[in-house]
């Protein structure tokens, strides 16, 4: 074995190693700050295997999205909401747990079907595109893959306008959570300048 | 423009002439660039910690460090030495595992950064095809490890503070890729050579600065709130939070972040003296040099003299962005953090987007000054 395939497959091993103790992590830590941290040690290992399958492009975009954004928006809602508080055991643990397991149990078994079914082994290994991947990714965005790229942005509009309905409450008459109407001076109050006010 | 001194080749050659194979010699070069970056981004915070002292002081009419060495420019080794030997303390209550991996965490994604930064045509560690898109998506990493020391710090101000420059970060991320873009249409490439050879034609006329005036002062602003300078260091703001999240930090765990963030300063500087002030570029181009001196651009006094200029003319342009950094931390205010979400989302953001699309829109009208 050449020095740069025992690299590769020492890299390989140790990342495969983490992403599966991570994962394990976040589902079975009891706490959750932890898991959330775990989880963005999973998503970086996951971007290391996209590293070594030479696509860079798709490794950093991993690492922007995934780690950058999703993460630590998670972070940033736990931290806010972390509350040292036990939480109530739920009644109807088992039928939760059944489901659960269902569902997992059929991911796992389309992912193996699509790993069994799949042909994995390139006709030509020369031709991979490597560094030029980045081209590549881009005309097919804005030719053949346009329409589900715009759907999603559309997606995410929606979810932006909605996240903003649901913080400016004066938009609305009555409080989401509590039913109680909402107190529009309190709105008006609070959007005036904190200093000027005084005296 | 395929020219230059390749190092790495004739070190390999070099090696080879012992009777070693290519391999050996390719692991055995491995590390000596990254040592070399890593021992001048060291080097350099030490240059910018005895700057930063010496002008705040003449900012506030003060002499400042005088007594270790010539006009003190031991001290910062003296403040170095000071935190290796100090007491590494990590509070009861706190949670010791997060409490080590956060300074890490936020100082490791900026020293991969180094990894894309050119000093020259061949003088960087890596010619990665993703470039300047690398040092985006490492930079957002960061805010985990600020978001991680502020909740294992167990302390109130530690976690506002963590929590600040996570938002801080966010919101200012998104206005400096929006800038970057603007450059890499320019130069239909990400890597960070093409970037500063594209602006190389003519001297200090066809730097990046002349035609994207508003995208360099966008990025500048959100390079020094990225690196939480003064009138963006909200997470730190002494009046407010103490320290932010490093106030429960001493010894080496608060020196990684200290370094963290002076190198960071560096690379934002280095990175928009690349972007936007020609890279290595001397301000007349050295075709011309050659030409006056009658000498053929491969000859080897050439190649030497470029090189050398490269190296210079970086650091130069690099350090004149320090010194300017340095002198609105002593001489400007603190914004609120209202004004500083305000200025990110509501004034930036709209700029960069504006400009991104007059940029693709020039590019199309004058492809010949705006890159084909």
């Amino acid at each position: 074995m050449s020095i740069a395939v025992t690299t590769q497959f020492i890299c390989f091993t140790v990342l495969s190693l983490v992403v599966l103790i991570g994962a394990l992590g976040v589902v079975l830590l009891e706490s959750i700050v932890y898991s959330a941290f775990l989880l963005g040690g999973v998503f970086m290992s996951v971007a290391g295997l996209y590293l070594l399958l030479n696509a860079s492009f798709v490794a950093a975009a991993q690492v922007l999205v995934y780690v950058g954004a999703v993460n630590v928006l998670i972070i940033f809602a736990i931290m806010l909401v972390n509350k040292k508080e036990d939480l109530k055991p739920s009644n109807d643990i088992k039928s939760r747990r059944l489901i659960s397991t269902s569902i997992c149990l059929t991911l796992l078994s389309l992912l193996i079907r699509v790993d069994l079914t799949n042909v994995w082994s390139l006709s030509n290994p020369q031709n991979s595109i490597g560094e030029e991947s980045t081209i590549r990714i881009g005309e097919h965005l804005f030719s053949d893959y346009l329409l589900p790229f715009e759907v999603a942005s559309v997606l995410l509009l929606m979810a932006m306008i909605g996240a903003i309905v649901l913080a400016r409450r004066d938009v609305m008459t009555k409080d989401i959570s509590t039913g109680l109407p909402v107190d529009q001076e309190l709105i008006e109050k609070s959007s005036e300048p904190l200093l000027t006010n005084k005296n | 423009m395929e020219y230059g001194l390749d190092l790495e080749y004739s070190f390999n050659e070099f090696l080879k002439g012992f009777g070693l194979s290519s391999e050996v010699a390719h692991i055995i070069w491995l590390p000596l660039p990254m040592l070399l970056v890593l021992v001048s981004a060291v080097v350099g915070v030490l240059v910018t910690v005895w700057l930063e002292r010496k002008i705040s002081a003449a900012a506030q009419q003060r002499i400042g460090p005088e007594y270790a060495g010539a006009l003190g420019v031991l001290q910062p080794i003296a403040d170095g030495l000071k935190l290796l030997v100090k007491e590494d303390i990590i509070p009861a209550k706190a949670d010791g595992i997060l409490f080590t991996a956060g300074p890490i965490l936020v100082l490791v994604p900026v020293i991969l950064s180094w990894l894309i930064v050119p000093f020259g045509q061949n003088l960087l560690i890596s010619n990665v095809g993703i470039g300047i898109f690398l040092w985006i998506a490492l930079s957002s990493i960061q805010p985990i490890g600020l978001l991680m020391s502020g909740y294992a710090s167990n302390n109130k101000y530690s976690l506002l503070g963590g929590l600040r420059a996570a938002a801080q970060s966010i919101s200012y991320e998104i206005p400096l890729a929006l800038s970057v873009l603007a450059i890499v249409l320019m130069t239909n490439s990400l890597s960070t050579i093409d970037i500063v050879n594209q602006q190389n034609g003519a001297g200090i006329l066809s730097w990046n600065i002349w035609r994207q005036p508003v995208g360099f002062i966008v990025f500048w602003i959100c390079a020094l709130a990225e690196c939480e300078r003064l009138p963006f260091d909200l997470p730190e703001a002494e009046e407010e939070l103490v320290a932010g999240y490093q106030t429960e930090y001493a010894g080496m765990k608060f020196a990684l972040f200290y370094l963290g963030s002076y190198i960071n300063l560096i690379l934002s500087a280095l990175l928009v003296s690349i972007l936007y002030l020609g890279g290595w570029g001397f301000p007349i181009p050295v075709e011309l040099i050659a030409k006056f001196l009658n000498l053929p651009i491969n000859s080897p006094f050439i190649q030497v003299f470029t090189a050398s200029i490269g190296i210079i003319m970086t650091v130069l342009k690099a350090y004149l962005l320090v010194f300017i950094a340095i002198l609105l931390r002593w001489t400007t205010p603190r914004v609120r953090i209202d004004q500083l979400l305000d200025l990110g989302w509501k004034f930036l953001l709209p700029i960069s987007l504006a400009n991104l699309l007059i940029t693709a829109g020039l590019k199309l009208a004058f492809p010949q000054f705006f890159g084909g």
